[in-house]
């Protein structure tokens, strides 16, 4: 049955949206962290959505658009930017380095901020679409009475 | 002159089935609404209900694993996969996505209304059914 399918591609979507949020609030936690050089300063984290087939299980297989409607999301890694953060010159800082400065994080707030509202968006659809999908069971459940 | 349930339900059960599966493709749409490279998907509706009841059509039931129950079974292997069609895209991004959460979801809002529609004449049927079987 179909409608049974939906409850694991929208469970698996909001599993994946709620991943990216973690990281979205792990990114902002740590947006004025500093640490005392460049290589152990925090970066920012991303995760990497990916369409996996059911019915195949195979991660990483091209989607087969003739082997099966279903395609879950599944989060396949979390990477960290390679962007470089700020160096601050702190020389009170405890955590300054022997020149004075102390190393940055490379979050940008602004673009965490909207990366939130996505997510949030995209986990309330998959919500829409469980609670209709739900409904249309029940509904079909009643049939003939 | 024994009625048969099949031709008196006519089209309505095939349609439920394609609309159930509509909705499965059109959740995946918009469950991977943010994974790059993904293209979204729907069920060339028209051919898919065209080819229902006919023998061999998708809307058969087909067993596709050791552990399916063979007739009428309710997990069985009911496919419309060659009725699958990729979205010509409006606004692609640049990740490869083609997914469009608005169109999508009014897409899917549509199928839901269609499916309930649909589950509302075959109700009626079976209402009239019963009229007619207790004469009241």
């Amino acid at each position: 049955m179909a409608f049974f399918n939906i409850f694991n591609i929208a469970g698996s979507g909001m599993s994946a949206q709620s991943v990216r949020l973690n990281t979205v609030a792990s990114n902002l936690a740590n947006a004025d962290s500093v640490s005392n050089s460049a290589a152990t300063a925090y970066k920012a984290r991303y995760p990497v959505f990916q369409a996996i087939q059911t019915s195949l299980m195979s991660p990483g297989a091209a989607i087969d658009p003739t082997k099966g409607a279903d395609a879950s999301v599944k989060v396949s890694d979390i990477v960290q930017s390679t962007a470089p953060g700020a160096a601050r010159y702190e020389p009170g800082n405890p955590l300054a380095d022997a020149n004075g400065y102390v190393y940055a994080s490379n979050v940008n707030v602004v673009e965490q901020m909207a990366d939130m509202i996505s997510a949030s968006r995209s986990y309330q659809n998959d919500v829409e679409v469980l609670e209709t999908s739900k409904q249309l069971m029940l509904d079909t459940l009643k049939l003939g009475s | 002159m024994p009625l048969d349930l099949n031709t008196y339900l006519g089209i309505e059960p095939d349609a439920l089935k394609v609309y159930s599966q509509r909705a499965e493709v059109l959740a995946a749409n918009l469950a991977n609404a943010d994974t790059p490279g993904y293209q979204a998907r729907d069920i060339d509706f028209r051919a898919a209900l065209a080819s229902a009841g006919s023998p061999g059509s998708p809307l058969t039931p087909v067993t596709t694993s050791p552990e399916d129950v063979t007739a009428g079974s309710a997990g069985g292997g009911l496919t419309t996969e060659q009725f699958l069609k990729y979205r010509i895209p409006l606004a692609p991004a640049l990740d490869g996505n083609t997914v469009d959460s608005q169109m999508e979801e009014s897409q899917f809002a549509q199928n839901t209304v269609r499916f309930q529609a649909t589950l509302t004449f075959l109700n009626n049927r079976f209402s009239e059914l019963s009229t007619a079987i207790t004469g009241q």
